[in-house]
């Protein structure tokens, strides 16, 4: 509440602000003209008020300062956001600075031009969208995207357009002035972009299905750009005039939608192109590097636009076919940097825009009611895009390996939100042309604020109350979602071994060409080498230590990769150790992962509080929630235009990754007995007898041997966690600190010991490495030098030729008195 | 390829496709991949199944390419042990435990494919195959799902601790002090997780009909 009222305070102050500087405008423009080229001054002046020279974006600044502060405002609750979309939020605030405004001076001085927003904000959403597109899924699903896109929006577009004409000929709405049939179809063109940036929040939130998601995801970028050629078409259909327009017009009305949609494709794929070219080139001159990427691809959307093809799609496309190369070319700094500014130009536009169809609708001059047509239109276009999504959806069902469900045939259809493109169009109406252009104006404002208010706010309590209706209330026992989880990662292996997902063969042929010709051409030398040969290194020694591992199974007769520790029986179910990191844990889950583990974490968390059960189990369902391995469908892909999300299946593969050469390390250090992490250590190690002995004899050696102990619960532990979060400096000497006295008594559960001591030294965050695959390798390093020494003496009996040498190679870059001297840059994130 | 179009062959497939329950078509599409993944030789070997870069970051894959050569998945006739290598019989009896459900299925052939689905996961837990899934093998596990942090580490213990403390509540009933609970048979283990696959809303196993529209699908 109280930062409630500290945003109401803040803006209002910039508000008052603005008020005083244009009204002060107004007043001072016929000043500053007579003194500017009348009478001279009246001598000298020190310093001079210069408003109006420096009026326009002054104020543009401002509104972008007012903006930012809004948004900055909301995000500090974070309860409010999760209500109201921020989307709606920036129209409240909008409509309200609107009003000031023209309260204090009667005339709404500013509104969104078409022009700004087609060549100035959209451009940048779009190519953020594009840029980060993913791309394999969006290929991979391109025929379901086209029919959501083209046939979906054509289908609105028609079926409102009509639906409106036929009801405006029984005389219900009354005398409108239109010349048939055309505006009509017109208005339901301009009207038929559906903006699913409120669908993807609830996706991310309540339902995640990488398919629906990019099938979703791609929609929204295409549409824009069917409806923008289909609005053109139309167009000019009316500039005929509606009576003239012959069958020859209409097929070429059909021929020019091809034609500027595939236009606008080729258009962007070619500045793609070049900029991955000239990307290949720019490494001297890197600090303007990110600009190139900007400055061709907003070129593309000019030149588009100049040849009078779809623009959006050109410039989504430049996005979407540059990012592979550019990614590579550019070095990791500027990547970076490409990737936060690409997010805050699309972000900030979006504020903008929606901020601004809040100021715009504030002006009396523009409004013009008309009950029966604007409720119609809210009406058929919640109706119409029900039906198209159903009936598109039944239709995509009959082929696909995994059909759309209910709920999200719900969502899509009622998460029909109508955003800026709509008002961008309708503002470009030329009202010469379209005699109702004011009406059309009032229609599109209200059904923009009805669906982005109304339905934003609401989708996703729809949602849950579908989901909680559909999904029996029974608390899911632990077991089951170990199994269900396993069940889905065997699933999706057994996909992967067949094939049969996203069109491998078409996706093989095209990465195989994508490697013999295109990469050759369009990405710099060495950052060929590097993403090929140190990957296939590790990759390889992946497939061998594998491959070794079940050999070394079939000969003890099982797959023996566990140590079987002479355990009791006893069932121990140790709870207390969890306790002390809790806080910690569910933190670090906020930062990594999207809403959607906590959400439903939240709801496993709200049922068993209901039903009193142990708070032990909610923790255990809580740790279940948040750790356990995602098979892929669940994970991948979250596009977010408000941050950027290190891709969660990077760090998770990373893991994946880790494991296995932890194992790797594992099965060297079960031969050679009680290796441990430092070299000081190694020495008494190597007196120490075997680590599968009992834990109680460890402990009897316990003043020499140190083993990392896996119990976390440990007050180390979350301490040094914490440290590392926070830098890598800290991390030496704690390390440091650490290794050569500590001592630990009772190991609780030996089965796992052979995992778990390296874990000491993966103990950086995942979170918090970077998603460089070369990245890879210097962890790799990290965990390599343990103990060099061993290795070497091991590598003939254990290594075959090819995996000697790169366990050398990994060795010697790193100087063995400090091996983890490097931490401190990788850490930073 | 040319030979796979000749009289015998197709006699074959067609007998394939009787005994695995897969249509023609999806025997054709598998033996295209079986191929493939192969690089053309009659067997298929694990590095082969290794290769396979989606596979790659599946945290259980070691156990699930195990479980392609784990006898019990294809060999009715000597369950026991694995194999260095399979041929494309046992690759498509190995796939055939996901075969699609299909719409004229009975209600007992669906309980049928539920049954192997259920015994291959079974099988993947019960590593030394007596029958049960004991403590260390079904901890082995719930490590490999779970242990994506440091932090988590013995802790997934204690997870696999309890819920082998929850299956053995739910078949058991009340348990004396003194009495032990050995494993998890595959009959506790159907208790314990077959409502799983009766309510397919949750948890996930909605795609449970997997290859459905396969033959849509033109690899």
């Amino acid at each position: 509440m109280q930062c409630n009222k500290f945003k109401e305070c803040s803006s209002l102050l910039v508000v008052v602000l603005l008020i005083c500087s244009s009204t002060k405008a107004e007043a001072s423009t016929n000043e500053t003209a007579s003194t500017e080229h009348g009478a001279h001054p009246s001598g000298f002046q020190i310093v001079t008020f210069k408003w109006h020279h420096v009026m326009d974006p002054y104020i543009i600044t401002l509104w972008i300062l007012v903006a930012s502060i809004a948004k900055m405002l909301f995000h500090m609750s974070s309860k409010l956001t999760t209500v109201i979309p921020e989307s709606a939020l920036l129209i409240f605030i909008g409509l309200l600075l609107g009003g000031i405004v023209w309260g204090a001076d009667h005339s709404a001085s500013y509104s969104m031009t078409p022009r700004l927003f087609f060549f100035y904000l959209l451009p940048l959403i779009v190519l953020d969208a594009g840029y980060f597109m993913p791309n394999r899924q969006f290929f991979g699903n391109f025929g379901a995207i086209l029919v959501y896109a083209v046939i979906a929006t054509v289908w609105n577009a028609a079926s409102v357009g009509l639906s409106l004409y036929g009801v405006y000929l029984t005389g219900v709405m009354g005398e409108l002035k239109v010349d048939g049939m055309l505006d009509f179809l017109l208005f339901g063109s301009l009207l038929s972009a559906v903006d699913p940036v409120a669908v993807i929040a609830v996706f991310e939130e309540v339902h995640v299905d990488e398919v629906l998601y990019i099938i979703v995801f791609g929609e929204s970028l295409l549409n824009d750009g069917v409806t923008v050629v289909l609005y053109n078409v139309f167009d000019t259909f009316i500039a005929i005039g509606g009576v003239s327009v012959t069958g020859a017009d209409c097929v070429k009305g059909v021929v020019s939608f091809f034609v500027v949609a595939l236009g606008g494709t080729l258009i962007g794929i070619v500045f793609a192109f070049l900029l991955s070219y000239i990307s290949r080139f720019t490494k001297r001159v890197q600090i303007i590097e990110p600009g190139f990427v900007f400055v061709i691809s907003y070129l593309s959307y000019l030149t588009a636009e100049m040849l009078s093809l779809s623009s959006i799609l050109a410039i989504t496309f430049t996005g979407v076919c540059c990012q592979k190369y550019v990614q590579a070319n550019l070095c990791k700094e500027s990547a970076t940097t490409v990737r936060y500014m690409m997010k805050m130009f699309a972000n900030g536009s979006e504020t903008i825009i929606f901020m601004m169809l809040g100021i715009s609708a504030v002006d009396g001059s523009i409004w013009v009611w008309n009950t029966a047509f604007i409720l119609l239109t809210l009406l058929f276009i919640a109706v119409y895009r029900a039906i198209g999504v159903v009936v598109l959806t039944w239709f995509l069902n009959r082929y696909r390996v995994v059909p759309l469900g209910f709920i999200d045939q719900v969502v899509m259809s009622y998460g029909g939100l109508r955003g800026a493109v709509a008002y961008g169009l309708v503002a470009s109406l030329d009202e010469a042309r379209v005699q109702e252009r004011k009406l059309f104006f009032t229609t599109t404002i209200i059904v923009i604020y009805f669906t982005v208010v109304l339905q934003g706010c609401t989708t996703k309590a729809l949602v849950t109350w579908l989901k909680v209706k559909r999904s029996e209330h029974r608390d899911p026992l632990i077991s089951e979602k170990l199994h269900g989880r396993a069940f889905d990662h065997i699933l999706s292996a057994i996909e992967d071994i067949s094939g049969q997902i996203g069109h491998h063969y078409i996706w093989d042929k095209w990465e195989s060409f994508d490697r013999k010709y295109l990469s050759k051409i369009l990405m710099r030398k060495a950052a060929l080498k590097s993403t090929d040969k140190i990957l296939d290194v590790f990759h390889d020694l992946n497939i061998k230590d594998a491959i070794t591992y079940i050999a070394e199974g079939e000969r003890k007769g099982s797959l023996a990769f566990i140590k079987t520790p002479n355990t009791d029986q006893l069932v121990n179910v140790n709870f207390h150790s969890s306790k002390q990191s809790e806080v910690d844990a569910s933190m670090s889950s906020v930062q990594k992962e999207g809403a959607s583990a906590i959400c439903l974490d939240m709801q496993t968390v709200e049922i068993r509080r209901k039903s009193l059960r142990d708070s032990e189990d909610v923790y255990t369902h809580h740790l279940l929630q948040q750790y356990l391995y995602k098979p892929k469908k669940q994970l991948k892909y979250k596009y977010n235009r408000h941050d950027i999300t290190t891709n969660e299946d990077d760090t998770q593969e990373k893991e994946i990754f880790e494991k296995t050469m932890k194992r790797r390390l594992a099965s060297f250090k079960s031969t050679k007995y009680g290796v441990s992490q430092s070299k000081k250590v190694a020495k008494h190690c190597k007196a120490a007898p075997s680590q599968n002995k009992r834990s109680d004899e460890m402990l009897s050696n316990g003043g020499q041997l140190v083993f990392h102990n896996p119990e976390f619960s440990d007050p180390e532990h979350p301490h040094e966690y914490d440290v590392i979060s926070n830098g890598g400096s800290n991390f030496i000497s704690n390390v440091a600190r650490q290794a050569p006295g500590d001592t630990y008594n009772g190991i609780d559960n030996p089965a796992f010991m052979l995992n778990e001591e390296p874990v000491a030294l993966q103990a950086l965050p995942p979170w918090a490495t970077n998603n460089d695959t070369v990245v890879l390798s210097q962890r790799a390093r990290v965990q390599m030098p343990w103990s060099p020494n061993n290795f070497r003496r091991l590598m003939p009996l254990r290594l075959s030729g090819r995996s000697t040498d790169s366990f050398l190679l990994a060795d010697v870059p790193v100087p063995e008195e400090k091996p983890l001297s490097f931490l401190p840059e990788r850490t930073a994130l | 390829m040319g030979a796979f179009h000749s009289r015998h062959v197709e006699n074959y497939i067609h007998d394939l496709a009787e005994k695995t329950g897969f249509s023609v078509e999806q025997v054709e599409i598998l033996h295209r991949r079986f191929k493939q993944l192969s690089r053309d030789e009659d067997t298929l070997q694990p590095e082969h199944l290794y290769s396979i870069p989606d596979l790659e970051f599946n945290p259980i894959r070691t156990q699930i390419v195990a479980a392609f050569f784990d006898k019990r998945n294809f060999d009715k006739y000597s369950p026991q042990g694995t194999v260095q290598e399979i041929g494309f019989e046992q690759f498509l009896t190995v796939m055939s435990h996901f075969r699609p459900l299909k719409l004229r299925m009975t209600e007992e052939q669906r309980e049928q494919l539920r049954l192997e689905k259920l015994q291959f996961l079974f099988n993947m837990y019960d590593l030394d195959n007596d029958g049960k899934i004991s403590l260390e093998e079904y901890r082995q596990v719930v490590y490999e799902l779970l242990s994506k942090n440091p932090k988590i580490g013995n802790e997934s213990a204690s997870i696999a601790d309890a819920a082998m403390l929850e299956a053995a509540r739910t078949c058991m009933g009340q348990m004396e002090p003194d009495q032990v609970y050995e494993g998890i048979t595959f009959q506790d283990f159907l208790k314990v997780c077959y409502s799983l696959f009766v309510s397919q809303a949750s948890l996930g196993f909605s795609n449970e009909d997997l290859f459905v529209k396969m033959n849509g699908f033109n690899p």
